[in-house]
């Protein structure tokens, strides 16, 4: 074990790791990676979903094991064997899913990442003090299941501070938030910088990793591709080094006379009390989808997207039949397959689970959720199930969408998240239904499948269909859609058109600004 | 008078039993386990503890045993469960038969010859006041434990840092994982005091309630204490209730069949179960309360990646 410091860079290394690897059965998630993180700096580590981020950063904060490799912490060798030890070190981390227990209040979820014996009540005042000066207020006799996501984060991130480390670990820290809390959050960012602390910083946003980031580590496939100042490129060339090629653009054409287009989709004063005590109630709901249009609804997670999408899909039914109408029929009394056999499609958020069955083959997923609507082709007399049929309409499919996987016809789990997201929007497609609704089409997808599945949904829709996007990712939003509406706290507002929308615009929106003061705010500002 | 107190004393000891069960089933579910041994844990319990209180002639070594028993029992199904990663539900029934079974087996020698009991409290003057001297300082030595096992597991889950982090695994077990706590040796822990209190139960049952060994004599006991965990929506002091309300209306309606009244006894058997159900489902209509202390991962199967 060599401690020596390689003595190329101007200010000390924090932390240096030497030929990590992770192997997960037959996949090397981390292949001999090499990365050097120097005092006072934010870190960019690049790469698309699968690339080895997540696996990198939890072997670094110990909740992973290494197959091999080194890490040195101030030029002394460690082995971080858990994330006790990585505190103990001074490493903290803001994970991307969050790491919060929903029936505890914030300051119980603090005292439980502190190893300190002190009372609740002092955890409590102090975590109050800490986030009022980083301007990140906190409330921390609040239940964790009754905040917004952007709230929850702030937890993290606190709690994470309260632990004082030298090297914060953010993955994936924007992809939750409003541009304007974004904002925030890289004041707080340039702040711990200015204070000494080291940022490895988890991002696959091109334009914050620019903005905020001295140096960047690029994996691809597990392995380190290439080493950059971000600064000095552009998000182009960002992006062509995550991928290993160039990324094509979604081409949007341009809708003509949707104005006079048949109403596809109406959702009319669209009511739902909450479920459960920590879900969001639904409030007086209005939209119209026209043929050959995509309207997108966007909005922080957890502001009654979840819920308006089953009212919408029928896995919640309606007390009014007329609030839901598909083609000009009353449709909210009828269940998912009523609403398929319409002429409608649903593409749920949850890929494993919801969206697919895990364990089943590809095209026993494609018979479960289409043997109604394709029963004639799929299951003869005596409701026999056509085999064949099946599995050629499946390969079909998997052509279609370029979906790759290791067996002709594999279960659902083995796929990767964005190939079997590929093949569920693919299933729909393939039905060429009138209405489309997909909620998060593209989440944890890498960038050349989602402009695969965003450019079907455009030509879905201008081959005559309606389609419903509901995503969080706003550059998804802005490259699909005709019209964005914004859903917050279970109120949506009237769909801007996308001539008039910006992302300003939009951000306020989803921040909760009245629909009518948004562009008012604007001309302001 | 001496009737009331006398009713009063007999309803103590029927709740005695269901409260340490639950108590010690609360905590394991708390942890996110859901160990459906409880009846089995409890027979083993009671057989532990009438073989060693009866070959040794004490019912203090024999109480204690029955702890060890079911502490030791319950090992088992920890280590099915926790470190093997079985399914909860299926290794938990299994135990429970496994428990009848085997403690049939150990207790042919046992049956019919006469037990130890555990002596009431005894203080001179103090207990032999009118009804409170009884009622307060004159019950058998378990009851004073149930009440303070009762206190002492409210404080702990609700006042203490490891309570915070045992309702924090059963909140979310991959968070929990993910702070660094180590998950599977709480769970450990959790299920052998719960195997702990049902032993000591079982122990109740053969070493004080009825002083001999009986097959099969925790009679569906172990299972009203599992539900009342659950109707009693995981708080201590409701489960306290529970027991003795089931407790109350047990021996009232026994007292109902002796004096001959005319409804069908099998009516009259079943109003304990019924009035435990319809009093916690009253008091735990507030839904909110309730989803915030229902251990989120509870009976889901918990295997750390590394």
């Amino acid at each position: 074990m060599g401690g020596t410091v390689s003595a190329n860079h101007d200010r000390a290394n924090l932390l240096e790791v030497r030929g990590l690897t992770k192997i997960f059965g037959t996949l090397t998630a981390c292949d001999h990676i090499d990365l050097n993180i120097a005092k006072g700096e934010i870190h960019a580590l690049l790469g698309e979903n699968g690339a080895g981020k997540s696996t990198l950063v939890k072997m670094l904060f110990g909740s992973l094991e290494p197959n091999s490799g080194e890490i040195f912490w101030d030029g002394s060798p460690v082995k971080i064997t858990s994330p006790g030890v990585a505190k103990k070190l001074g490493i903290g981390m803001v994970f991307q899913h969050f790491s919060l227990f929903e029936a505890l209040t914030a300051a119980e979820n603090i005292a439980l990442s502190l190893n300190d014996g002190s009372p609740i009540s002092t955890i409590a005042a102090k975590a109050r003090a800490l986030s009022f000066s980083y301007g990140l207020p906190l409330d921390p006799d609040s239940l964790v299941g009754d905040l917004s996501v952007g709230e929850r984060q702030r937890i993290e991130i606190i709690r994470c501070l309260l632990q004082t480390p030298q090297l914060i670990i953010l993955d994936e820290p924007t992809s939750v938030l409003t541009p304007q809390e974004a904002d925030k959050l890289f004041e707080t960012l340039e702040r711990l910088r200015s204070e000494g602390k080291s940022i490895l910083y988890i991002s696959h946003r091109l334009e914050e990793v620019k903005r905020i980031c001295d140096r960047a580590t690029v994996l691809r496939h597990g392995k380190v591709v290439g080493h950059c100042n971000p600064r000095e490129e552009t998000a182009a060339s960002l992006a062509r080094m995550m991928v290993g090629s160039e990324v094509k653009a979604v081409v949007r054409a341009p809708a003509d006379g949707i104005e006079t287009a048949p109403a596809l989709l109406e959702i009319r004063s669209l009511s739902r009390k909450p479920a459960t005590p920590f879900a969001i109630p639904l409030k007086n709901i209005n939209l119209t989808v026209r043929a050959g249009e995509v309207i997108g609804i966007a909005g922080v997670a957890g502001n009654g997207q979840g819920e308006f999408f089953e009212s919408v899909s029928g896995e919640v039914l309606q007390q009014d039949a007329g609030s839901v109408r598909i083609r000009g029929k009353d449709a909210g009394g009828l269940s998912i397959t009523g609403r398929r056999l319409m002429g409608a499609a649903f593409v749920p958020e949850e890929r494993l689970g919801h969206g697919a069955a895990p364990r089943m083959k590809l095209s026993e997923n494609l018979l479960l959720s289409r043997h109604a609507t394709d029963g004639k082709a799929f299951v003869g007399s005596g409701g026999m199930v056509k085999n064949g049929a099946v599995y050629s309409a499946a390969q079909r499919i998997i052509t279609a969408m370029d979906v790759r996987k290791s067996a002709p016809d594999p279960e659902a789990a083995a796929l990767s998240g964005g190939n079997l997201q590929k093949f569920i929007v693919g299933r729909e497609l393939d039905r060429k239904p009138s209405v489309m609704i997909v909620n998060q089409p593209t989440w944890g997808v890498d960038a050349g499948a989602a402009a695969h599945i965003r450019q079907a949904l455009i030509e879905l829709a201008r081959s005559g269909s309606a389609v419903l996007v509901i995503s969080q990712d706003l550059d998804e939003l802005f490259e699909l859609s005709d019209a964005i509406g914004v859903m917050h706290n279970g109120e949506l507002s009237k769909p801007l058109p996308i001539a008039e929308a910006t992302f300003e615009k939009i951000g306020l929106l989803m921040g909760g600004a009245e629909p009518g003061h948004a562009e008012h705010a604007m001309e302001v500002a | 008078m001496d009737i009331t107190v006398n009713i009063l004393l007999t309803i103590a000891t029927a709740a005695t039993p269901l409260l340490i069960a639950a108590i010690g089933e609360l905590v394991v579910e708390r942890s996110g386990v859901l160990n459906l041994g409880v009846e089995g844990m409890m027979i083993m319990g009671a057989v532990g503890g009438f073989g060693a209180g009866y070959l040794t002639g004490s019912p203090w070594i024999g109480l204690l045993a029955a702890i060890i028993v079911g502490a030791l029992f319950s090992l088992l199904f920890a280590v099915m469960t926790l470190s093997l990663a079985t399914n909860q539900v299926a290794t938990g029934l299994s135990l429970t038969l496994l428990g009848l079974g085997l403690s049939g087996m150990i207790g042919t020698s046992f049956v019919g010859q006469p037990g130890v009991r555990l002596p009431n409290l005894d203080i001179p003057v103090i207990s032999s006041i009118p009804v409170v001297g009884r009622l307060i300082f004159g019950q058998d030595p378990v009851f004073y434990i149930s009440i303070a096992l009762t206190a002492a597991v409210m404080w702990f889950l609700f006042r203490t840092r490891t309570g915070l982090t045992l309702r924090s695994i059963g909140d979310s077990h991959t968070s929990a994982h993910a702070l660094g706590i180590k998950v599977i040796r709480y769970r450990y822990l959790a299920v052998m005091f719960g195997g702990a209190c049902a032993g000591l139960a079982g122990g109740h049952l053969s070493l004080v309630y009825t002083p001999q060994w009986v097959e099969n004599m925790s009679a569906g006991r172990g299972w009203i204490a599992l539900a009342l965990v659950v109707f009693a929506s995981w708080r201590p002091w409701r489960v306290l209730a529970g027991a003795y309300i089931f407790g109350a209306v047990w021996i009232g309606q026994l007292h109902a069949q002796a004096f001959g009244i005319p409804v069908p006894s099998q009516f009259l058997s079943s109003l304990p179960y019924l009035a435990t159900i319809v009093v916690l489902v009253l008091i735990s209509r507030n839904k909110r309360l309730t989803m915030m202390n229902t251990p989120a991962s509870l009976g889901q199967p918990f295997v750390p990646d590394r």
